[in-house]
């Protein structure tokens, strides 16, 4: 199993930027660099949800936003490691929208369950396989800080 | 110019994050970059040769799809091109477990695609 480490300050930062836009779903990007075990998060970015259509149980980046947070990861020597989002009112689990919606390989994918306005259970899957056809998600262990804890299976 | 490989890319081109290529067109500078990593190019292109719907181009700030020119756009050597998989998703079960479902991401992608007008 990987495990995805990050810092206390940018876990507890995604979880309450899914508090801030409930009942809708945050989403963002986590800059950081590849180890032998998975992705170590040294920042965490938030960006807009464009599906404002359906922000409830939606969410989409703006490439053109994605562009912007690539160059910025560049300039600070760091790579994008993965995505968060929340799921409001709903399990920390990958849903189907999610699954065929993921494309970035080998990059972690965090959810976070906001559960009446407050952030519940946080995962991460790990978008493994080596083609979009052998494309899987893999629950993989979150770090924070330097204490390792198992992800909960909600 | 100089393409920018994303993450999931980087395994399939020596690791690297760019590569520098002499091109005249956007066409010119992706074959550059396949001829040079023949790895890439299933993660780039479908079986029929269409760039695949998830993936998108920016040429500087510009999304390739909305250029006149589309991929046979000219370029410069001082001109960039991000390659950006597509993010999104959602607690919604309305997709299909599919590799490749439609979604409503691909039917935008399709409707103004990178393929010029007949």
């Amino acid at each position: 199993m990987s495990r995805l480490q990050i810092p206390q300050a940018e876990y507890e930062a995604i979880r309450a930027h899914g508090e801030e836009t409930y009942p809708h779903e945050c989403c963002g990007a986590l800059l950081g660099r590849p180890t032998a075990e998975g992705w170590k998060v040294e920042a965490a970015v938030r960006a807009g949800n464009t599906r404002t259509d359906s922000a409830h149980n939606r969410y989409n980046i703006a490439p053109v936003e994605l562009v912007k947070i690539e160059r910025e990861a560049r300039r600070l020597g760091l790579g994008i490691a993965g995505f968060y989002h929340s799921h409001p009112d709903h399990p920390a689990q990958w849903s189907t929208t999610d699954f065929a919606e993921a494309h970035w390989l080998g990059c972690s994918y965090v959810i976070t369950e906001v559960a009446h306005g407050r952030a519940a259970v946080t995962n991460s899957f790990l978008l493994a396989g080596a083609t979009e056809e052998e494309k899987r998600f893999e629950q993989e262990t979150i770090a924070v800080d330097e204490e390792s804890i198992d992800t909960e299976l909600s | 110019m100089i393409i920018y490989i994303p993450t999931p890319l980087r395994p399939y081109a020596d690791g690297r994050d760019e590569f520098e290529v002499d091109a005249a067109t956007i066409t010119e500078a992706l074959a550059g970059l396949t001829q040079a990593h023949p790895d890439l190019r299933k993660h780039l292109f479908t079986a029929e040769g269409g760039v695949r719907a998830f993936v998108n181009l920016y040429l500087n700030d510009a999304d390739v799809r909305y250029l006149p020119e589309k991929l046979a756009s000219k370029v410069s050597s001082t001109d960039t091109l991000s390659i950006i998989p597509s993010i999104a998703g959602g607690c919604s079960p309305g997709l299909a477990v599919q590799a490749g479902a439609a979604s409503p991401h691909d039917i935008e992608a399709n409707e103004h695609g990178y393929q010029n007008e007949k």
